[in-house]
Parts: structure tokens; sequence; C-alpha cells
């Protein structure tokens, strides 16, 4: 495939593929290339040694980012890549290990001191475990967090929100309330192969009855008695406001616009008209 | 420097001390640059240990970003570095472009470099001016924000936007620019840029004071630096001319004509002085650009990428289509995953990028300059005194907005 994009070209060096995955020898799972990038993914115990041969054999001078990805599909959820920079070579490479909620990955701490934060940060957005890494807190969550909230099944709004609170003098945190749903747009074609349920479709997989329904008789529709003479009075009745209570209505109030001696009228007003009209 | 000033009692000796105390240095201090709060440990004067806390500022922008098409996805990288919003961009387009393998026309490619180094220049007068205001220096730091005020009413001119610009897209940049504002920016880079910025540097560059708070200040071996992932100036201040922009060009950087300062001492005033020469060396590949850039279109003629112009909707069905599709669904990306990386003016600024080839990111993985940087704030501050934190701090030059994500 040309290549028509203008992205970063480090220099490709040929059979690096080759070479790279005889060095990483037995404890290579899988290596392929995508986009002009190679990515190898090794087996997780010795993602260590393997990172140290290609540090010291191989030139990777540079470790510039640990990125956690999860996939919950697998049975070994995040993956865990490793993206190693050649400052002599000038190339980039990606080392990919697997790992579990239980299954910690050795710490790359011992050959780039820079790892450790970054190691947290894979530790605090995923809950990868790193073993070796002395210094494991959470590092961009707040104090306290509990969860992990880079996961698929973490949702994008949390579970708590916080807000200052004026009776205690201090932030308190409290679940979070929406007041309006988060829109998710799904843009999935049907026609591509969606796999929710379209309205009506539930009705496909229904097995069918033994007695199937019939409509024969007037009892077998399920419909009420015949309507009566009442259903055909056209006249609706009125409102129950209108209705006629047996009282009298209020009496119309006087107006009190000029007469500032008298006090403020009470009781239900009904009709207002004369009042506030102007007299001619 | 706030709080808990806490004086320990030693168990063992009666009367005496330890001086050894731990003070709060931020989250709310001016010259933490944003929300930076350290927790250092003294003796006396000396910093023993800090440990950095980091994430004040976390707004889960990656997960955000998983949650958005493509395209809605851009704006917020204009709010990760919000000192170089455009270099912030650039990876992120970058890294879809790479994914799609689509085609950037060459004005387009001009203009994004053009601007990038704009941004470069705007993103080091802040720097170099919070720096030496840092160390005690006021003026210059005013001089600087004259010329940064300039650099803001290019973009708004480019974009609308001052700060927030979102003008790269995947395919091209957003819109054109009218000839009169590449005018007007090479005029101020040959005449109000040059002599102001001199007049600025001119205070601090030889100043006694300045020096003395600078020179022999942290200083990284070229080992130390390539193990703590160092990229950008600070890398370079250690002696190791990597620039991503020449030894990985991207875009129409293969093109310019410009040098890499190294420092020699790799110590903050290097920092310092290499930010220095490097917003001349932007100044000169800004005038290539502006010398060089052709005519023609500026985005992807892709319509499966890039919206049709205003005008052909208006006789063109499928263009409506078009547009409509790609303002509503996005445009999908091909299942794969790219780790780009660009010479942001921090230093390298990397997004990886996982499409499962639905219109939404899978995963994107920002890599901030200022995280390894800053995660070397106690090894290099060790043994230094505590006002030199600050010096050290103000040459690494961290934005948390970028740290953070």
């Amino acid at each position: 495939m040309a290549v028509l994009h203008s992205a970063p070209r480090f220099t490709q060096i040929d059979g690096l593929k080759d070479t790279l995955s005889t060095a990483i020898g037995d404890d290579l799972v899988e290596a392929h290339e995508e986009h002009g990038e190679l990515m190898f993914t090794v087996r997780r115990d010795s993602v260590e040694t393997v990172l140290r041969r290609l540090r010291d054999e191989h030139s990777y001078q540079q470790l510039m980012e640990i990125a956690g990805v999860d996939y919950p599909g697998r049975a070994e959820r995040f993956e865990v890549v490793y993206m190693l920079l050649s400052v002599t070579k000038n190339n980039r490479i990606m080392v990919k290990v697997s790992a579990g909620e239980d299954t910690p990955v050795p710490t790359v701490t011992t050959i780039w001191p820079n790892a450790g934060w970054l190691e947290r940060e894979v530790f605090d957005m995923y809950g990868v475990l790193f073993d070796g890494n002395t210094d494991l807190r959470r590092i961009l969550t707040d104090y306290g967090f509990e969860g992990h909230p880079f996961r698929k099944d973490f949702p994008l709004t949390g579970y708590v929100e916080l807000r200052y609170s004026e009776d205690q003098k201090r932030v308190v945190y409290e679940p979070v309330e929406l007041a309006q749903d988060l829109r998710q747009f799904d843009f999935m074609s049907p026609w591509e192969g969606a796999d929710y349920i379209l309205p009506g479709d539930e009705k496909a997989d229904t097995p069918p009855v033994s007695e199937p329904k019939v409509t024969e008789k007037p009892s077998d529709t399920g419909a009420g008695k015949k309507a009566d003479k009442q259903a055909a009075e056209k006249v609706s009745s009125g409102a129950p406001a209108e209705e006629a209570t047996g009282e009298d209505p209020a009496p119309a109030p006087e107006p009190t616009e000029d007469r500032a001696d008298r006090p403020a009228r009470e009781g239900k007003t009904t009709d207002t008209g004369e009042a506030t009209e102007g007299k001619e | 420097m706030s709080s808990a000033l806490q004086i320990e009692k030693s168990p063992t000796t009666g009367d005496e001390t330890i001086t050894n105390y731990t003070i709060n240095f931020g989250p709310q201090h001016p010259a933490a640059h944003g929300v930076l709060r350290m927790v250092m440990e003294l003796d006396g004067e000396i910093i023993e240990r800090i440990d950095p806390h980091v994430g004040l500022l976390h707004r889960g922008t990656e997960k955000l970003i998983e949650h958005k098409t493509y395209l809605q996805a851009l704006p917020y990288f204009d709010r990760l570095d919000y000192c170089s919003p455009l270099c912030m961009e650039h990876s992120y387009v970058l890294a879809i472009e790479k994914l799609l393998n689509v085609e950037v026309p060459e004005r387009a490619q001009y203009l994004r470099v053009l601007f990038a180094e704009l941004t470069r220049i705007c993103n080091h007068l802040l720097n170099i001016g919070a720096h030496v205001m840092d160390v005690g220096a006021m003026t210059p730091n005013l001089w600087v924000f004259e010329l940064r005020e300039d650099c803001m009413n290019f973009f708004e001119r480019m974009s609308g936007a001052r700060m927030h610009h979102a003008y790269l897209r995947p395919g091209g940049v957003h819109q054109d620019v009218p000839e009169k504002l590449l005018v007007d920016i090479g005029e101020w880079l040959d005449t109000r840029m040059p002599e102001l910025f001199g007049d600025a540097m001119s205070l601090v560059m030889d100043n006694r004071i300045f020096k003395q708070r600078n020179v022999d200040i942290a200083v990284v071996s070229k080992e130390d630096a390539l193990a703590w992932g160092f990229s950008g100036p600070l890398i370079r201040a250690a002696g190791i001319p990597w620039d991503l922009r020449k030894s990985q060009p991207y875009d129409v950087y293969d093109r310019m004509e410009f040098d890499i300062p190294v420092g020699t001492n790799s110590d903050c005033y290097d920092r310092f002085m290499v930010r220095v020469k490097e917003v001349y060396e932007s100044g000169k590949i800004i005038k290539q650009c502006l010398a060089e850039i052709p005519q023609g279109p500026i985005a992807s003629d892709d319509r499966k990428v890039a919206p049709p112009k205003r005008a052909e909707m208006k006789q063109s069905m499928e263009a409506l289509i078009h547009h409509f599709k790609l303002y509503t669904e996005g445009f999908h990306v091909p299942a794969g995953e790219v780790y780009v990386a660009t010479e942001s003016p921090k230093g390298e600024f990397g997004v990886y990028l996982v499409s499962d080839g639905s219109n939404k990111p899978y995963r994107c993985k920002i890599r901030p300059t200022a995280f390894s940087h800053l995660q070397a704030m106690d090894f290099m501050c060790k043994g230094h005194m505590l006002p030199d934190a600050t010096a050290i701090l103000g040459a690494i030059d961290v934005v948390f907005g970028e740290c953070d994500r």
C-alpha cells in the first residue's frame, strides 16, 4: 500500500522484524507490522528481560510510554503496551504483554527510572498490578478514589461527584445525579450486524402456541359490552368548575381602588370585570 | 509555600530537634505553574526528597475521547496543553491520517507547519517569561506577553479563536487563511518580533542574577536524560541533538532548513537558552513556509473524511449526504493501532490510537511531555536549595492540562 499520509517518518530498517524476533526468542508470542510500525507481543513473565535485551543489545534507549488498553472480551482483559524509541537507529517499536486483573506484570523500573509513574498510571486507570514496583500508588485520580476509571465497564459519568458543602464547610462526595441522561448515540447500521434487537425482532423467536388465538365468537375478542344509549349522546357534560354546586357564587366585590379607608376585599372572586374596566 | 510546617522531634536525643521537615509546595502556588502539589522534605534549605502529586487537573480526557467520534474528540486536544494547542492537535490528526492513509494537500501541510511553529514561538515566549519571573525578574515577562498577544491575534485571524483553535482536521485544516494574515506574520517576524524579543532577552541572558539562579542548577547527564525519557528542549539541553521535526519529519518539515540548538552544560540556563534559540529557528521555518506556500486546496478531497465545500452542497445531493454523514455518524477508521509522536514545544507529544473499525476511537492514549519530566523532579532537585526548585520547574516547562489530561 502506498503511503499517502504525512505522519512522522522514522527509519525503516529491512529485516528488523526478523532480527528482533530472533532476539526475543522463545519469549515472543507474536510479531506483526502495521502501518510501518512493529509490534511484538511477548510473554508476560519475561517482559523485563526482553526489554532489557532490547535496550542493551538493540539500542532502544528510551521508554517513551506505557499504555494500558482494556479488552473485556479476552481471557486476560488488559494489554500493556511499551513504546520504545531508539535515538541512534531513529526507530520506534511497541512491545505488548497481556494481563488479567490479578496477574501482575513484572516491573521495568529496574531498567528505566521513568517507568515508575507510567506503571502507576496504568495501575490507577486499569488496575493492572506491577510486580516489583515499590511505589504503586494512585497517581491521577483523587486521594481515596475507588475503582479503575478507564476500564470499559466503568461508566463515563463515574459513581461519585463532589461539591463544597456550605453547612459542613468542606468538600463532600455524593452519588452522581444527572439532570439529564448522558446521551449516547448508536451509529451502527442495523444492516451491518448490529448486536442489539430491533423493536419487534423478539417476536421472531417466540415458539408457536398449541391453541392459536381466534376471534370467531364475541367472547374471544376480549371486547366489552355493546355501547349503550349514553354513549350515543353527542354533548359532553360541562367541566367540574362550571357545574352548579347549589351555593350562590360569591357576590361581586366592590371596587376598592379609590377608597383607601376600606380594607381589601376578602373571599373568592368570580367576576371582576366591573372593577377593572374603566367606567365612562 | 503554604501549610504544615512540622518539626519532628527525635525520640533518641533529648532537646535536640532534627531539622528535616516536610512542606507542601502548592497546589496553589504561583511558581507551581498550575495545580502541582509537591511534598518536599527539607534539611534546612536543602531539598532531600520531592514527591510531586499530580492529577489535580485530571479530567479523564482519554475516556471522554472513547465516547466521541474522531472529529468530536479533536477539540479535547486544544485543552491539553493550552499553551500550545495546535501542536496537540497535530499529533492526533496525523495519527488518524496514518490509520486512514489519507493524503493531505500541500497547502494544508504548509499551513499546519506554519502555525505549529507560531504556536511554538507562543509557547516558548510564555515559558521564557514565566521562567524568568520564577527567578525574580518581572520586566521580560511583560514584554514577551506583548508578543504573545500578537500571536494570539494571528491565531484569532486564522481560526476565530485565540486559544482553543480546533483548526486542524484529519485530511487538512479547517479553513484557508487570508493572504493579508500571511503578509502580516512575515512583517511581524521581520520587525517587531526580533526587536522586542531581543530586547527582552538582552535583559536576562547575561544578567548576573539570572545566571546565578540558573547556571549549574539541575545538571542532567546524557545517559540520565535518555533513561528518564526526556525529550524536547530538555534532551537538547543535555547535548543530544534529537528533534523529531528533523529525525522523523512529518508534513513538510523535511523541506525546512533549520538548526537544532543544543546545550553544553545541561543545566537550567541551557534549557532556557535552547528555547530562546528555538524561537529564532521557528521564525526561520515560518519565513520559509511563507515563501514556499503554494495555492490550492486546504483539505483532502476524500469525501469520506473531509466535508465538501458549502457551495458544493447547494448543488450536489451527494455532497449534502457526505456532509450529513460526516457530521452525524462521522467517518469510520479501519481497525489498527498506531503510535504517532510529534515534536511539541515541550517535547515528544504522542498519541497511541487504537481503532476497532468504528467511528469512535477504541483507545486514545496521550503521551504527555511533562509526565516524564516532572517525574525526574525528585532526581533533579536532590541536594539543591529550595529556591532552585522553582527554577528547575520553570525550566521543565510544565502545563497541567497536558500532564494530568
